[in-house]
């Protein structure tokens, strides 16, 4: 049953590249260069914070794959392993700390 | 969805991120109580299936792009306090590594994605199918309908955090401070998206896996039981 539920995950990472396919920014996440390009200028706010943190893998690009189409995509599908696997690992984490709080205090409401 | 930072006042984010912290304390006391360690597994594949179907990037008509969030699945399935903590680690790491969302905007995205998404899916999926057999058309059509519900309720409170920053926050001379464009750009703009498409997107993916799951269904109900069947 989980195998049926790996392959499912397995088969959103190897289609992921599809998201590439759409052209564009979502509303309202555009970069700073892009608004100053509609707006004429990057409001004073957005500035102070630009730098804040850029993240490792920027747009879910592996930088170093180079530009063409196949290595983005090659690119996105491993920022989709890189990212299920931390997703999947923090939330074992959490959830395992969690759940296992309450195992703790078990026998006591069994009794 | 993913708000950039820079776009919201450090006051929104600050607020939004208050309002969280009590919805994660509550999330963690519900799972603590009602999440069966073997669930852990599964419900992490669940953060891990929201955090890929954020990568399918849809076109939008006006120019720009959206995508499924998934939160109405995990919500639907462990409930909405378990999809509370799912989606927000799946925000977390979007945040972190992939610079998808602010780091300091991460309050307001856990609010609109994590908090408001899975709650509206999970009560629009529950008042629907009441009563519906798994895998029965009433109960994939309530999925469905669920997910369209959910991320245009997140989508439109989303907007409205966008659209009062100029409201609220300009400079001296008058220009904003922070995201440009007031209610009257912002909600339209993001509502399109979502009404149009992204909330299509998301109810069939919705239906699609609780189909996909109805082969075998295994709702935590459905899994306390199973665990009940077993002491006895």
């Amino acid at each position: 049953m989980m195998k049926r539920y790996w392959l499912a995950i397995a088969a959103l990472i190897i289609l992921s590249p599809l998201g590439l396919l759409a052209d564009g920014t979502a509303w309202g996440e555009w970069g700073g260069n892009d608004l100053s390009e509609t707006l004429g200028y990057i409001p004073q706010g957005m500035q102070n914070v630009q730098d804040v943190w850029a993240g490792i893998f920027p747009d879910y690009s592996i930088g170093f794959l180079g530009e063409s189409s196949l290595s983005q995509s090659i690119g996105y599908i491993i920022a989709a392993i890189i990212g299920s696997a931390m997703v999947y690992g923090l939330s074992l984490l959490l959830t395992k700390m969690i759940a296992a709080k309450k195992n703790s205090t078990l026998p006591c409401s069994n009794k | 969805m993913h708000i950039p930072d820079g776009y919201l006042s450090p006051s929104t984010c600050l607020t939004l991120g208050a309002v969280m912290l009590p919805v994660w304390y509550r999330a963690s006391a519900k799972l603590k109580k009602d999440l069966d360690v073997k669930q852990v597994p599964l419900l992490s594949m669940g953060a891990v299936f929201c955090f890929l179907i954020m990568m399918f990037n849809v076109p939008i008509p006006n120019g720009t792009t959206a995508h499924a969030i998934g939160a109405t699945l995990v919500a639907i399935i462990f409930g909405p306090w378990a999809a509370v903590i799912a989606m927000s680690v799946a925000l977390a790491i979007q945040a972190l590594v992939f610079a998808d969302g602010g780091i300091l905007a991460f309050g307001a995205n856990a609010f609109n994605m994590a908090f408001i998404a899975p709650f509206v899916g999970y009560y629009v999926y529950k008042f629907i199918s009441k009563n519906a057999l798994q895998g029965s058309t009433r109960q994939l059509a309530a999925g469905a309908i669920a997910g369209y519900s959910a991320i245009n309720c997140a989508a439109l409170v989303a907007s409205i955090e966008f659209g009062i920053q100029p409201l609220f926050f300009t400079a001296a001379d008058g220009t904003p401070l922070y995201c440009p464009y007031g209610l009257d750009v912002a909600i339209p703009a993001m509502m399109v998206a979502h009404l149009t498409v992204a909330g299509f997107i998301e109810g069939i993916v919705t239906a699609a896996a609780l189909k996909f799951m109805a082969v075998q269904p295994v709702t935590m109900l459905q899994a306390q039981t199973n665990k009940k069947e077993e002491v006895v």
